[in-house]
């Protein structure tokens, strides 16, 4: 149960398959346009609910409740070991110029 | 009718009220219309604007020389050649990108108008701009993003613009793949009644003539001349446009490059392509189609007009502007962001064809961080199946692999034939009329083109599309 006045994620779709515009490629309408927001819980509720919110800005929405307390999952991703060898050709290109 | 055509066919009367501009008195001829007259909606001298930004955090960044990798550039070019590389700090904007001078006359404009808030559907750097700007002027704000395909799977970069927004107190509405975004901006401009800070009205353009404005000055100011050429990385076409504008206000005459990261084989609007491709912005995607029909935009007349400014476009792979990043950092001590550095790989292949007292300007920087920065991005190319390997950048393929050249010899800037461009622009415009064209129209595509109303003729006659 996530309590209400949580700060959620919401999921709902804005347009299904048949809705989408005539212009798009035959993969993408094959799929719904799903929108993704996030604001305050405005009754208890269980993830896969449909939920009301209202954002930071005080604007309402709804859609299926899909996680409390969501964050941006952004990182610096895993090692990518080319980047090193990138790094010291280059220092070494550098050092091989100023010899000359 | 179903919603989504409704809505799309109240998108005029949406636009008047959300920008407070009449596009339609600017209109004449059968395709025309006054470019210079709608400029003038922003009643304020480059000066004027000047100030403006500078209350507001935005402008008079620095002009920083790149000694080593211009030293690198020099040591792969002919005796004699090799211009000096500087780069425009754009980076060092609040918010962190030149978006900042995008959005501030905007969100200006807005404040004065008496709006309560501001909308922009945008997945790159200008919705931080935008958030930003609003955070100063104490406006709302919503940023929509185009963010995730269909397995829920984000861009790493567009997730840390996400992050950031919300930050700067933004409401964030992220959407799956589809050019429909649109759409979802027009029914909250209708519902909230906020002020479009769209990429492509005038305020926006006239916001960044103060770049090029800033960036003649100082040139001149530190070097005693101004740069033989200039490279603005290129996708909607604003930056480039606002760049040029402000240039001829600085009395600079220079030859303005255009450069976009080759994304060609890639579908922008494909749910399977989106999460293959590893730059969101500043790529051929965007900045070939816009070029070549820049009405194409979410105003019924864009601001941002590049065939009438640019001398030259060219590409770049994605495996060249990655490298070029690392080598920013490690041979500059500048870590910045990936897609700002498009024009940087660009002009590094381009310096090499200039002789050595002439200067070539990179326009911009932009801010790094998680998500937004080379390794994560090729960590998220890697785990979406695509190689990732040295060698030979034009054997790159863009949707399978991404090639760091081996050797920064192989850093090789591409011309696209700026002739086809101009061509491709102008059976756009033919193909767009409702009604035949006549002389007016004639010359002003000769605007459009920077071209003359002959070639216009010729070209229309050659592709045999006079209706």
């Amino acid at each position: 149960m996530v309590k209400k006045g949580t700060w959620v994620s919401v999921r709902r779709t804005v347009l299904s398959p048949e809705g989408r515009a005539a212009t798009v490629p035959d993969d993408t309408k094959q799929v719904a346009l799903v929108l993704l927001t996030s604001g305050y819980l405005q009754a208890d509720a269980n993830i896969g609910d449909n939920v009301q919110i209202i954002t930071h800005i005080g604007r309402a929405d709804e859609g299926e409740l899909v996680e409390a307390n969501p964050i941006f999952n952004v990182n610096y991703g895993h090692s990518v070991p080319i980047l090193n060898q990138v790094r010291d050709d280059l220092l070494k290109l550098m050092e091989d110029i100023d010899n000359e | 009718m179903n919603d989504y055509i409704e809505v799309i066919s109240r998108k005029n009367q949406i636009m008047k009220q959300s920008v407070s501009i009449d596009y339609s008195k600017f209109e004449y001829g059968a395709i025309s219309f006054d470019y210079e007259a709608l400029m003038k909606q922003v009643p304020y001298t480059v000066q004027q604007v000047s100030e403006i930004q500078r209350s507001h955090a935005v402008g008079n960044t620095p002009l920083i020389e790149l000694r080593n990798l211009t030293k690198l550039a020099r040591s792969l070019a002919p005796k004699g050649m090799g211009a000096r590389i500087v780069v425009k700090d754009e980076a060092s904007n609040a918010s962190g990108s030149f978006k900042a001078r995008r959005a501030s006359l905007s969100v200006y404009q807005a404040k004065k108008l008496g709006y309560k808030g501001v909308i922009s559907s945008t997945s790159g750097n200008y919705g931080a701009a935008v958030a930003s700007q609003a955070a100063m002027a104490g406006l709302k704000c919503i940023i929509i993003q185009e963010c995730f395909d269909s397995r829920g799977v984000g861009q790493p970069e567009i997730m840390e613009k996400a992050r950031l927004c919300q930050a700067l107190g933004a409401d964030v509405i992220q959407l799956s793949v589809g050019p429909e975004l649109f759409y979802t901006s027009l029914k909250l401009l209708e519902q909230t009644g906020y002020f479009n800070a769209s990429l492509y009205t005038p305020y926006s353009i006239v916001g960044i003539e103060t770049l090029g404005y800033e960036l003649g000055s100082q040139c001149k100011e530190i070097y005693g001349k101004h740069p033989s050429a200039v490279v603005c990385t290129n996708a909607g076409g604003g930056n480039l446009t606002g760049t040029a504008r402000g240039l001829i206000k600085a009395g600079c005459k220079t030859q303005l490059i255009a450069a976009s990261v080759n994304l060609s084989g890639l579908h922008m609007a494909s749910d399977n392509h989106f999460n293959r491709k590893s730059f969101t912005t500043g790529h051929t995607g965007f900045g070939v189609p816009f070029t070549t029909n820049p009405d194409r935009s979410d105003v019924p007349r864009s601001a941002a007009r590049p065939l009438r400014y640019m001398d030259r476009y060219v590409t770049v792979k994605q495996g060249e502007v990655f490298y070029i990043t690392q080598a920013l950092a490690t041979l500059e001590g500048l870590e910045k962001g990936p897609a700002g550095n498009t024009a940087l790989a660009a002009a590094f292949s381009i310096s090499q064809t200039m002789k050595s007292d002439e200067i070539i300007v990179v326009q911009e920087t932009e801010y790094t961080g998680a998500g937004k920065h080379l390794q994560p991005q090729l960590a998220f190319a890697i785990d979406n199946g695509i190689q990732v390997k040295l060698g030979n950048p034009i054997d790159e393929k863009a949707g399978e692999s991404i090639i760091l050249p081996s050797h920064p010899r192989l850093i090789k800037a591409q011309d696209l034939d700026i002739n086809n461009l101009r061509k491709s622009l102008i059976k756009n415009a033919v193909n767009n009329a409702k009604i035949p064209l006549t002389q007016v129209d004639y010359e002003f595509l000769a605007i459009e083109t920077n071209s003359s109303v002959d070639y216009v003729k010729s070209c229309i006659e050659q592709l045999q599309l006079n209706k």
